[in-house]
């Protein structure tokens, strides 16, 4: 029997009754510099294919590598924000073997001398304690354009009748980072596979140095699982599953392939060294082609670039200047804000922590930061299908609009519509506020004259306040709402027509 | 024959540059030149007259302003088809490259441009620069001016054919394991391989990065040093280009020319200048080293035992690079593509491409380095040969604690007549025995003619080899040899160079 018939996949809980999972993770992070890692083309996502290329990055005959500083820098900011060691010397090295969309059949890496190496992440989990995931290596390399394959069931090459082929991808910087086996983590396995993309993802995050989007492709994860009998300590065949896309793939995958390598080994058959691929829709794996399974990459010194040498000087400023830890931060923002477990989280997931935290910081109060941010602001971009880090708003814009409720210019629901204006691209707060006239009627002048002209057309009711009903009141403040177009505060309204009443008017 | 395309570059230059003559006149000359004898030589694979005079009128038109680019403004250049040229395809002397025509200039190209000199065509080579006689070209051999029979050397055949005929004053080509200073001696002319990272490779087609070095042909010491300041220096673009200036040639030369060498060290290297050697050219480089110390040089013999490992070394380590650098080949992008026709897969036009398009001897090599890249070869091949690399560094390193330059012959044979070798690859990669350790040490070393064999009449090349960063010893060396020997012979040795006999059959 082998490992390309699926067997029936067991649970988790069944199956570290009879084995122990080890996982090593393997996640690839698309720097997000300016340029490309070994040439001046820009590097940015969902350009017109083909555009951001050059003779460098197509690998064309005679052209030559040169190293991006600042992916240098990206890389090793990575490496600390995981406790890494920097290595002194560090080389390039030519990964060789044939793909459509590698330009030059080759991918410049790193292999024995990775630039950052021996580090570890304390993993938040989801019961608040904390998993120590070693780290064995982070190192430097290009990305590889993109295939489309066409006129095929599954846009796999299997079965396309041609590719289309994007290089603006190839050259991008990449730094993958590796950890130890894993060992250890039983039936939470899953869960800490996850919480570690996660914690690396945050943390990156935190760093500035990568958009770190898995729906992108900007940070991607290769889950390497296998199974040993439990007691034992020679590791089991692992299987490498590639294309794992999201957080919650992350743990489902690593799930599915436990209880499959463990059906495969409890009927007796065996494990198969082999790339396997995840399906989003099925959450399982399905083996790779068999020629994926083993490559000779033939790695040897890359003969067109110098090592790379950071100095201890340099080292040392980066790790002075690494930011609070996202979850440390977020520890202290809890304290600050008073915030709850619950109310934390759902910033957090939201994906509004930073955006909240920033607009404090530019002079709102945290209540009303996290409700416009938490409500109005993430139902904006569940409308436009975008992130809300991706409004076209900022912190500081949120702040002032808070800024101009809380100074009586602007109403909530005026407000609202300041937000809307920004987010059309009318300009700032103030040039919506400007542009489409929504400042509150707070001249007392001009109400007063519109409540007495609402009085006035409407004695019958003004009658009734004035015999006490003040109730009544309601329907000349309608009035006047209406007559300014509902850029007047109703409160206001409110106690002007009481005193006009009053006053005899 | 125009008396024009007898003139060095240097007086080319002069008179150009004092409108004595046009630059438009020089270039047509040279491609009269290259219209009346390349026929039988196929040194050029293109030339594009109008291209060519187009650059010359330019020149003269800043000229006639009182504009000068530079020391050689005006003066026509032949190009080695392995460097990137955006208005002439660059070939490689390859199928699997024919026609391609690059987006953009060699960072050389473009230092040429910069000075006013004007390219006339891009030159035939070994195809990917693999060989040493340029009959490995896909579109054709190159034969050589002295004899229409023999070879030319190689790769930069096309170059160096085409200096020593008249077709152009100056050439440049790439030397990987000896590719231009053996063809140099095997056609009479000076041929120099700049330090390693002295010349920019950005946009020098790869076949040994490590290796690959442009370097320059000329028919003086003067005019290869006059070239070699025009396309030397710094490249960002190429980051293993070192950040320093470049050794000052030209004033070498110009010293090396007052005649004397008092104090200069000189060692023999003894594996490279015994048996094994050709009679004739161990009499004429004997015969040189004699002039060298009548120059006043102290000339002492220098064992350097590691040499003996730098064949087998180097035909792994290029080969390894090699069979890296050409997988980019691969039909998706330019080039040759084969089997395109709906039924075939990727990887299987990939296959049929390479295979339609690459040569023989390319085909060895990227057998022989994926060989010795494999997992279970690596340490015992390429790994090996790095340690023998090392060791080879160490020897020129402790030759040049007593010696300023250590001298050899540049071949230990002349000029060897077409297909003699085509079947032995082993015999042609020979030819290169003295000098591959350059190559692999990272060093400069030139070929400066030293008369002709008296077995053959072919003419014989003294390699003069110099420290890294250190190109400028040589050039005083070479230029003080080159004036005693002219002196002594009363011809400049650039004058015997026969005019090619007009072939019966063209090639």
């Amino acid at each position: 029997m082998t490992s390309t018939v699926d067997a029936a996949p067991y649970t988790v809980e069944e199956v570290c009754e009879r084995f122990d999972p080890v996982m090593g993770l393997e996640v690839h992070v698309e720097l997000n510099t300016a340029t490309k890692m070994f040439c001046g083309c820009r590097n940015e996502f969902g350009a017109e294919p083909n555009t951001n290329v050059c003779p460098v990055c197509l690998g064309l005959p005679g052209s030559l590598p040169r190293v991006n500083a600042r992916a240098v820098e990206g890389a090793v900011k990575i490496g600390l924000a995981l406790n890494c060691q920097v290595r002194e010397r560090s080389g390039f090295a030519r990964k060789n073997y044939f793909y459509p969309d590698m330009p030059k059949n080759f991918q410049i890496s790193q292999y024995d001398d990775p630039i950052v190496f021996d580090g570890y992440l304390d993993v938040p989990l989801d019961d608040g304690s904390t998993w120590r995931v070693e780290i064995e290596r982070a190192h430097m390399e290009e990305d590889t354009g993109k295939s489309l394959h066409m006129g095929g069931a599954t846009g796999r090459i299997h079965g396309a009748s041609y590719s289309l082929l994007d290089y603006n991808r190839a050259g991008v910087p990449l730094i993958e980072i590796v950890t130890k086996p894993i060992l250890g983590a039983g039936v939470r396995a899953p869960e800490i596979a996850r919480a570690y993309v996660s914690a690396l993802r945050d943390v990156i995050q935190g760093l500035g140095v990568s958009d770190v989007r898995m729906d992108q492709g900007s940070m991607r994860c290769d889950a390497n699982v296998s199974l040993m009998p439990t007691g034992t300590t020679e590791f089991g065949t692992r299987t490498e599953t590639k294309n794992v896309n999201s957080l919650r793939s992350v743990e489902r995958a690593v799930r599915y392939e436990m209880g499959r390598h463990a059906g495969v080994l409890l009927s007796g058959g065996s494990i198969t060294q082999e790339t396997r691929h995840f399906d989003e829709q099925s959450g399982t794996t399905s083996a790779g082609r068999p020629k994926e399974t083993f490559a000779d990459y033939r790695f040897f010194p890359e003969p067109d670039l110098v090592p790379i040498e950071p100095s201890a000087a340099w080292v040392e400023e980066l790790r002075a200047g690494l930011p609070e830890r996202p979850w440390e931060r977020r520890a202290r923002i809890q304290t600050e804000w008073g915030l709850s477990d619950e109310e934390l989280r759902d910033l957090v997931n939201a994906g509004v922590l930073d955006l909240v935290a920033d607009t404090v910081e530019a002079g709102a109060p945290a209540e009303s930061a996290r409700s416009w941010w938490v409500s109005y602001l993430t139902q904006q971009a569940n409308t436009a299908g975008v992130e809300p880090a991706d409004l076209a708003i900022t912190p500081a814009d949120v702040a002032r609009v808070i800024a101009l409720v809380a100074e009586g210019t602007l109403t909530n629901k005026l407000a609202r519509q300041v937000v809307d204006g920004v987010l059309a691209g009318e300009g700032t707060p103030d040039d919506v506020v400007a542009g489409r006239g929504l400042a509150v009627v707070s001249d007392d002048s001009a109400l007063t004259a519109a409540v007495d002209e609402a009085l006035a057309a409407q004695p019958a009711i003004a009658e009734k306040i004035r015999a006490g009903k003040t109730k009544a009141a309601g329907a000349i403040v309608g009035a006047v709402m209406k007559a300014t177009r509902g850029q007047a505060d109703a409160a206001r309204v409110q106690s002007l027509v009481l005193e006009r009443v009053a006053a005899g008017s | 024959m125009s008396e024009l395309t007898r003139l060095s570059a240097e007086e080319i230059a002069r008179r150009v540059q004092a409108r004595e003559v046009s630059s438009v006149e020089v270039t047509r000359a040279h491609l009269d030149r290259i219209e009346a004898v390349d026929g039988g030589l196929n040194a050029f694979l293109h030339v594009d007259r109008d291209t060519a005079l187009a650059a010359a009128e330019a020149v003269d038109a800043e000229i006639a302003s009182g504009t000068v680019r530079g020391p050689l403004a005006g003066v026509p250049v032949a190009v080695k088809d392995n460097i990137a040229t955006k208005d002439l395809p660059t070939s490689c002397a390859s199928r699997i490259l024919e026609g391609w025509r690059p987006p953009y200039d060699a960072t050389v190209v473009r230092r040429l441009r910069d000075g006013g000199l004007v390219p006339l065509g891009k030159t035939n080579l070994d195809e990917f620069a693999m060989g040493g006689s340029n009959e490995n070209s896909a579109f054709g051999a190159v034969r050589n001016p002295w004899d229409p029979s023999r070879v030319p050397g190689g790769s930069s055949g096309g170059s160096a054919a085409a200096t020593a005929a008249g077709e152009a004053p100056l050439a440049l080509g790439s030397d990987t394991g000896g590719s231009i200073r053996q063809p140099g001696a095997f056609t009479g002319i000076v041929g120099v391989k700049p330090t390693y990272g002295t010349v920019s490779r950005y946009g020098l087609v790869a076949f040994s990065s490590s290796l690959d070095q442009i370097g320059t042909f000329g028919r003086s010491v003067l005019d290869a040093a006059l070239l070699h300041e025009v396309i030397g220096g710094h490249d960002p673009a190429d980051q293993t280009s070192i950040d320093a200036p470049l050794p000052p040639v030209v004033e070498a030369t110009m010293a090396g020319a007052r005649g004397d060498l008092a104090g200069v060290r000189v060692g023999v290297v003894r594996e490279l200048s015994g048996e094994g050697n050709q009679p004739g050219v161990l009499t004429a480089f004997t015969d040189a080293v004699r002039v060298l110390t009548d120059l006043g040089a102290d000339v002492v013999e220098v064992d350097c035992p590691s040499f003996t490992y730098a064949v087998p070394a180097y035909y792994l380590i290029a080969p390894s690079e090699a069979s890296s650098n050409l997988a980019r080949f691969d039909a998706m992008r330019y080039g040759l593509r084969v089997g395109d026709d709906g039924s075939h897969s990727t990887d299987e036009v990939m296959s049929l491409t390479r295979e339609a398009g690459f040569g023989p001897e390319v085909k060895r090599r990227i057998m022989i380095g994926t060989h010795a890249l494999s997992a279970g070869s690596y340490d015992a091949l390429y790994g090996r040969a790095q340690k023998a690399r090392t060791l080879i560094v160490r020897d020129f390193a402790a030759a040049f604690e007593h010696c300023d330059v250590l001298v050899s012959p540049t071949v230990p044979t002349t000029a060897f007549p077409l297909g003699e070798r085509v079947d032995d690859p082993v015999a042609m990669y020979l030819a290169d025995l003295c000098t591959i350790p350059t190559n692999l040490a990272g060093n400069a070393a030139l070929s400066v003619p030293c008369g002709v064999s008296s077995d053959d009449g072919l003419p014989v090349g003294l390699q003069v080899m110099a420290p890294a960063l250190a190109d400028d010893r040589a050039y005083r060396v070479a230029a003080a040899y080159e004036l005693a020997r002219d002196t002594s012979s009363g011809t400049p040795f650039a004058a015997t160079i026969p005019e090619p006999a007009v072939l019966e059959t063209s090639s």
